[in-house]
């Protein structure tokens, strides 16, 4: 696409990503020596065992779950802001990430309520991630339906900040409900935190995040083109309408999976556009 | 049902243009029927308000007809999918561009994706075309720049050179000149009748600046209240179309000057 090289940025961000990405691993609250990380990384399983379970059940996890939700976030952030037009879109600011933690909130608070369904289905790997996404979906297209009627952008995010104080309350409500033990979780849920995830819920973390970028790489071309604005993108040939509700949905659904996994910590996406432009 | 199609690009039929509404559809021009040429400078020329963007968005396919058909090398324009209209026709809008980093080079090469491959990646031809309009609008200098430190004269240029890059027939230009400056006005200007004659595209062209498009362009559409007039400069002074494209008398057209000049009190 340009012919100025981002070469040379990308590769230097990419060493960055590993060097940091293995500061991660070795340092914590037990010294472990660099050589017995990579020992154990690659397999070896002569390393002293509680080092191993450290590195491979709780710092491995962790630092992967880092790089999918910064990742993931970054992308996200990146589709809305091209699509408002407006550096201050973001999950977090549009209210999508409060609809995910909606989905969440009626999963696990809203189960005393709703009895048996919810609650035969939070077992599963799949079901935070799903609530999230369809939480965070459910938001968006009220947000986009309101956005329609206004033309202005300030006015979309106004609305999306609205709906976004419009879910804390309805959480409050279920709170209100609920059995101490729920909340509790549903709190420790929301104050966000990259670890605590199991390998089985990385695989899923993962799939979902691999659909949502494969689904960017494909609308690249008419978010090059949306940078221009919608009536641009039009006389370049580009179906806007449909390809903003791929964008929506791309959005929702790693918003979603993000704020399932890792609570609702959005505002993260705000940052990293330039960079991913 | 086309006479003379060799030349003529672009034809409407018994076009009406303007908005629908429920009750009743808000008309802004009925019946235009005009023939539009290969390689000509063609400007839209009206007071505020009187429906130059309406004919243009209605011509771009932007906006529906009323009523009517337009033709576009012959063929019915509702007929074009957008991707294929994309490399037929390309436009320059008056609406300012949305915050980005873009270098304009970045932003030239952006009129080539209606042929790129659906990563974007620019081939060797497509860096030719980008080439040949930086170089027709002479801004190689500028190539490396973002587009935001632009004066408003440079962003123009730089979008007529987005729009050739993406090489269609015909260039539509919503109002190029407005906040401009005399010099950089005519600047534009002569650049379009340059690429006309360069390259042989029609350019059709909204403006407010009069004298100069009277000048410089091969053929006028001429919009006053309810009456739209297309012909040649020469023809619409013979027809003293220009005398009642303002309301009162502040201005006159002096038809040996082919030039509206302000009355004398």
């Amino acid at each position: 696409m340009k012919q100025k090289s981002y070469n040379k940025q990308f590769i230097l961000l990419s060493v960055l990503l590993i060097v940091l990405f293995a500061m991660n691993i070795s340092l914590g609250s037990v010294t472990i020596p660099f050589k017995d990380i990579l020992n154990t990384l690659i397999g070896d399983t002569s390393v002293k065992e509680s080092w191993q379970t450290i590195i491979l059940n709780f710092r491995l996890p962790k630092a992967i779950t880092a790089i999918l939700v910064g990742s993931g976030l970054s992308v996200a952030g990146l589709l809305m802001q091209t699509l408002f037009r407006n550096p201050l879109a973001g999950p977090f600011v549009l209210g999508i990430s409060s609809g995910a933690s909606l989905g969440v909130a009626l999963l696990i608070l809203g189960s005393s309520l709703f009895g048996g369904f919810f609650l035969a289905h939070s077992v599963s790997n799949w079901s935070f991630p799903i609530a999230a996404s369809a939480g965070a979906f459910l938001v968006l297209s009220a947000v986009i339906i309101a956005a329609n009627r206004v033309r202005n952008t300030m006015s979309i995010l106004i609305i999306g900040l609205m709906f976004g104080s419009l879910t804390s309350a309805v959480i409050s409500v279920l709170a209100y409900f609920s059995e101490a033990a729920q909340i509790q979780q549903f709190l420790f849920w929301s104050f966000g935190s990259l670890g605590n995830l199991s390998w089985n819920e990385i695989l899923v973390f993962m799939v979902i995040y691999v659909i949502g970028i494969l689904a960017t790489v494909a609308v690249i071309k008419p978010l090059n083109s949306l940078l221009l604005g919608e009536n641009y993108a039009k006389s370049l040939g580009i179906n806007v309408k449909k390809n903003r509700n791929i964008i929506l949905l791309i959005t929702s659904i790693l918003t979603g999976v993000i704020t399932a996994f890792a609570g609702p910590i959005a505002f993260v996406g705000w940052q990293c556009r330039t960079l991913l432009e | 049902m086309i006479e003379n199609s060799e030349n003529s690009i672009l034809k409407t039929e018994n076009l009406t243009i303007g908005y629908p509404q429920k009750k009743q559809d808000h008309i802004i021009f009925s019946n235009i029927n005009l023939s539009i040429e290969k390689g000509k400078l063609i400007s839209v020329l009206g007071k505020n308000g009187i429906g130059k963007s309406t004919l243009l968005r209605t011509l771009c396919k932007v906006q529906k007809p009323i009523t009517g058909a337009i033709y576009f090398e012959g063929k019915e324009l509702n007929t074009y999918s957008e991707n294929d209209l994309s490399k037929k026709l390309s436009v320059v809008l008056t609406e300012r561009l949305p915050e980005s980093q873009l270098t304009i080079f970045e932003l030239i090469a952006l009129g080539r994706q209606p042929y790129t491959n659906w990563i974007d990646t620019l081939s060797k031809a497509d860096l030719e075309k980008i080439e040949t309009a930086i170089k027709q609008t002479e801004i190689g200098h500028l190539k490396n720049q973002r587009f935001y430190e632009l004066s408003d004269g440079q962003l123009q240029r730089v979008l007529i050179a987005r729009a050739l890059a993406q090489d269609t027939d015909v260039i539509i230009l919503d109002e190029p000149t407005a906040h401009l400056d005399m010099h950089q006005t005519i600047n534009i200007f002569s650049l379009l009748q340059q690429l006309v004659k360069q390259t042989n595209k029609t350019i059709i062209v909204s403006s407010h600046e009069i004298n100069l498009a009277l000048k410089l362009s091969d053929e006028i559409i001429l919009l006053t209240e309810n009456n739209l007039q297309f012909g040649t400069t020469e023809a619409l002074i013979a027809k003293n179309a220009f005398d009642k494209l303002f309301p009162n008398n502040l201005l006159k057209f002096n038809k040996s000057l082919q030039q509206f000049v302000i009355n004398k009190t």
